[in-house]
């Protein structure tokens, strides 16, 4: 038998720290052959990126080896001197991280950078060089070569910088590829665009790969083997599709039934979190780590630490149920949670936005003012309407830029407005938010994305909970006190965390407690901005059914920004989808992922990775950049890079609003019928019509 | 980029009118009479009075300011009250002096300083980076009037430099060199310390970004990372704590150039002050100014070639 390209035997890696060591890799064995892809799937704190840079045996200088093997062409690296090392890494294996801007020398030009990568192994001159780097450059489909060259990293977009780090790791023909998490920090239509092209370039030259993610679409669609990590042990190891197909262990299983499905819906099938968080390394249980959030677990589980078996000579699992799970005696789904209730709302309006204008000035020299140059702004909101009715929930869904979070931000009063009206409750609401009624403040409330930065780190939980009861609602301190535990057990958490500090909570906790404290004035309108991207799928999937479960029954309406478009179409009522500070298409969020489509909804929905190996997609990509909205381009926002593009009319005129008899209207000057003639539905599942 | 220099300029400007008004102010303030000074206190008002006259002291102090002032844009300081001699050429050439010895000094401080601060980065934690923060910290503790005697003691009295200055208006750079070492070692140890430990922490800082290791993983040698991506990156803010030292170099030196009996800018403010001699102060502290702010815009300057993202326009 071949020697596999790389071979994990029994490894533990371990870091120093203050506390004695950490363990953040436990026993793991694992054999990548040449030219597989090999997925590697696990939460934060799952030990995943370590195990990446343990494979490129870079661990910085606290992390080392504790315990067995990693072998590179049947040769120990740990045997490796430093040159042994450099030599492997100019030739052997490459690395692809997760934020590229970072991953790039700031001061230095982005073809003095790539040329570092490809003159080390070969005697060129430097003609050849700067061919080669050109050459590189065209490869990774960067439009100009010649001038991503010049430029400075900063010079040039997310997908584009990420394309640069593929380029140099690519410059050394490397026969392993490690990607940790490369596609994690850039939109998903940029996303799919770089994932085509590893794709690609992993088939075209037999490279194999070691594909880091917490995503299991992107896995999915890219790997021809699955492992699962958690809280540092390998549970679960299996050829792609069969993991997706059956999961045997009960992780995997909750890991699939956390991440929404396109066209999944909380009131049809509600996702099914993982109770719990992920063990911290210093503590961690004795028999079985995932038992305790495990809905299988039995008192084995506690007591014994499961052996990794070999269910088929072709997987692994490390559960001592899996015989059973196999044999479909027991499920690890959870008792299955109640499909979300959704009454029918009122057709009563709440908020009304008409021609929302949200700018920010480009700042000016001194100079300027002085030539008297016009004052110039970014519009990020352009003449925007909406209109949310009683209890409904608008989704609104959107790529970085579209200005998603600047239209919450101007609803709430953190920016103010240039111009257009809104109305809560048929009163107008000011646009600056010290010209705001206290009732007014209550009526409205927000969660923001990142838990980290809303809570005041040095303000127990309790202090941040009274705070809104007694600003908002007027309640005298002991009053306020009184309600904070009932506040914490809306949202399922114990009532002795009115006690702690953020910094004592994970971030799904914290993430509770910033919802808590939005409900805590019974709003009549709730603004959340991504509050599920900073977090674990399995934390993800909890906060999304508690949001919604809160919402029915404090009767709130809620404005749900998010740019997963899954996420938005589980949760929303109705889906707006919003491109450089305009609405592109509204409408009833059940026929959102049936056609006609938006050309820009198609995109993005033939964008999204799905986790499921068996569903059939279509192949939309988009080209170019997102304009700047400091230059929007005229007519049509989307028709510089739109793939239905008619000619000269998208570019001089504005499209109209095109309705259909289901109450879904587009902003396209393409008729419906011709939409619904061209397009297919994006995703098909096999052997179902459906 | 022409731009953004010729505004810094306007600024410097700026700041040179600020600067000779407060100096006016609070020369203004100083307690003690300039005629008392010059003459003695045993005169007679009389003679007092003539004195006073003469310097035109008893002109209303904004008519004494533009004065001052119309002469300073033409070129002329004015002459010394206690001297009587013209300002323009003995500030020049104190200013050269002082020129020399900073620059000497940076030539020597600087990579000193940034070598080993990076050398310190480099073995953190390890006992050559112990020896070098101690060592530096130990020298920066002790004052340069103690640094500067144990230097005569080791270099002079045993090796034979010289302790005392030899230079005189005219003497050339190499001939004055061997005079230069001794102040020059004086304030290079006193900067030591500071752009040491200045530039280890920045070499720390950047050892942690993610694109060093995407240049270690390139398999390119160790010391091409360093000097090629970390270096660069960690110097930016070594540049400016070197420009401040550069006008401390140039104005603050006094005790070093008492100590070694330098001619240079220092000694001959502390004379001004003394004297109240306030047209040679207004002088002396004019072309510090200058130089702290030359120096202050050659350090954006240079720090804006290190640090393409602050370049462009803005």
């Amino acid at each position: 038998m071949a020697v596999p390209l790389l071979q994990l035997k029994d490894l533990s890696v371990a870091y120093r720290s203050r506390r004695g060591a950490l363990r953040a890799v436990r026993d793991l064995s694992l054999e990548i052959a040449k030219g597989q892809t090999y997925g590697l799937v696990g939460e934060s704190g799952s030990g995943k990126t370590t195990l990446a840079l343990a494979v490129l045996n870079y661990l910085g200088k606290d992390g080392y080896i504790e315990s067995g093997q990693v072998l590179f062409e049947g040769a120990d690296m740990a045997a490796l001197d430093e040159a042994g090392l450099r030599a492997l890494w100019q030739g052997g294996m490459a690395h692809v991280p997760q934020n590229p801007f970072t991953a790039l020398n700031p001061s230095m030009r982005i073809g003095e950078q790539v040329a570092e990568a490809i003159a080390l192994n070969s005697e060129i001159d430097a003609p050849e060089i700067e061919t080669r780097v050109l050459d590189l450059l065209a490869q990774v489909r960067l439009p100009d070569p010649a001038r991503v060259a010049r430029a400075y990293p900063h010079e040039i977009s997310g997908g584009q910088q990420q394309r640069v780090i593929i380029a140099i790791a690519l410059g050394r023909q490397p026969s392993l590829l490690v990607l940790d998490e490369p596609t994690t920090a850039l939109d998903v239509t940029t996303e799919a665009v770089v994932l085509d092209l590893l794709r690609e370039l992993v088939r075209d030259r037999d490279t194999a790969a070691l594909y880091v993610s917490h995503n299991l679409g992107v896995v999915a669609g890219l790997t021809d083997r699955v492992a699962v990590l958690y809280a540092s042990e390998l549970v679960e190891d299996a050829p792609t599709k069969e993991l997706y197909r059956q999961p045997l262990h009960p992780y995997t299983r909750g890991l699939l039934d956390s991440v929404p499905r396109l066209g999944q819906r909380k009131d049809v099938k509600p996702l099914q979190g993982i109770e719990g968080q992920i063990p911290s390394l210093t503590d961690l249980p004795s028999g079985c780590l995932f038992a305790p959030r495990c809905p299988l677990a039995i008192d084995q589980c506690w007591e014994e630490r499961p052996p990794l078996d070999h269910p088929t000579p072709d997987r692994r699992v490390r559960c001592h149920r899996w015989p059973e799970i196999l044999a479909g005696e027991v499920d690890a789904g959870r008792d299955a949670v109640e499909p979300i209730q959704v009454e029918d709302y009122q057709p009563e309006t709440i908020l009304t936005v008409e021609q929302l204008d949200v700018q920010y000035p480009i700042q000016r020299s001194l100079a300027d003012v002085l030539a008297g140059e016009p004052a110039r702004y970014v519009q990020v909101v352009d003449q925007l309407d909406l209109r949310i009715r009683s209890r409904e929930t608008l989704g609104v869904v959107g790529e970085s830029g579209s200005g998603k979070s600047s239209l919450a931000r101007a609803l709430i009063g953190l920016v103010a407005a240039e111009g257009g009206e809104v109305e809560l409750l048929g009163v107008q609401l000011p646009a600056r938010l010290d010209a705001r009624s206290t009732e007014t403040l209550a009526h409205l409330q927000m969660v923001f994305q990142n838990p980290e930065e809303a809570l005041n780190p040095y303000l127990t939980i309790a202090e941040s909970l009274r705070r809104p009861l007694r600003n908002l609602r007027g309640m005298s301190y002991a009053e306020a006190q009184a309600m904070v535990p009932q506040l914490l057990e809306s949202v399922r958490l114990p009532a002795e965390y009115a006690r702690r500090l953020p910094g004592q909570l994970s971030g799904g906790e914290k993430q509770r407690v910033a919802i808590a404290r939005a409900f805590a004035t019974h709003p009549d309108l709730l603004l959340a901005d991504e509050p599920v991207s900073a977090l674990d799928v399995s934390v993800q999937a909890n906060i999304l059914n508690l949001l919604a479960e809160l919402q029915n029954e404090h009767d709130t309406a809620m404005l749900f920004i998010a740019h997963d478009i899954a996420v938005v179409g589980y949760l929303a009522d109705r889906i707006a989808v919003m491109y450089l500070g305009q609405l592109m298409q509204q409408g009833p969020a059940e026929i959102i992922f049936d056609p006609p489509y938006h050309p820009y909804t198609e995109a993005l929905l033939s964008a999204v990775p799905p986790p499921d190996p068996f569903v059939k997609q279509e192949h939309i990509r988009l080209s170019g950049e997102v304009p700047s909205a400091a230059d929007p381009p005229s007519g049509c926002p989307f028709h510089t890079r739109c793939p239905r593009f008619l000619g000269d009319i998208c570019v001089e005129q504005e499209p109209p609003w095109r309705e259909t008899q289901d109450g879904k209207a587009i902003y396209c000057h393409i008729p419906i019928e011709e939409l619904q003639a061209a397009q297919s539905p994006v995703l098909r599942f096999n052997g179902e019509g459906d | 980029m022409a731009r953004y220099i010729l505004r810094r300029l306007a600024f410097l400007a700026l700041t040179l009118v600020l600067t000779s008004l407060l100096i006016f102010v609070i020369t203004q303030l100083l307690p003690g009479d300039v005629c008392r000074v010059i003459l003695g206190r045993e005169v007679g008002e009389a003679a007092s009075q003539a004195c006073r006259a003469e310097l035109r002291l008893d002109d209303p102090a904004l008519v004494r300011y533009g004065d001052w002032l119309s002469g300073f844009l033409r070129g002329d300081m004015g002459l010394s009250y206690s001297t009587d001699a013209e300002i323009g050429p003995l500030v020049a050439e104190r200013l050269g002096n002082s020129l020399m010895l900073a620059g000497f000094t940076l030539a020597i401080a600087v990579p000193l300083a940034t070598g080993l601060g990076a050398l310190a980065a480099l073995n953190e934690g390890k006992w050559l980076d112990n020896l070098i923060s101690v060592f530096s910290l130990a020298v920066v503790g002790l004052p340069e009037f103690v640094t500067g005697i144990v230097l005569i003691e080791l270099l002079a009295f045993r090796v034979g430099l010289p302790a005392n200055s030899s230079i005189r208006p005219g003497t050339g750079f190499f001939e004055a060199l061997p005079s230069l070492i001794l102040p020059a070692l004086t304030a290079t140890l006193v900067l030591l310390a500071y752009i040491a430990r200045l530039t280890r922490a920045g070499v720390l800082e950047e050892l942690k970004q993610p694109y060093v290791r995407t240049a270690a993983l390139k398999g390119l040698p160790r010391w091409v990372v360093i000097l090629r991506h970390v270096l660069r990156n960690a110097l930016a803010p070594t540049i400016t704590v070197v420009a401040i030292s550069f006008g401390w170099l140039i104005s603050g030196l006094v005790v070093i150039e008492n100590v070694f009996n330098y001619p240079g800018l220092g000694r001959l403010m502390v004379f001004a002050i003394s004297r109240r001699d306030l047209p040679l102060l207004q002088g002396v502290a004019m072309v510090t100014v200058l130089a702290f702010a030359l120096a202050n815009l050659g350090a954006d300057l240079l720090y804006a070639a290190l640090n393409p993202r602050i370049r462009v326009g803005e």
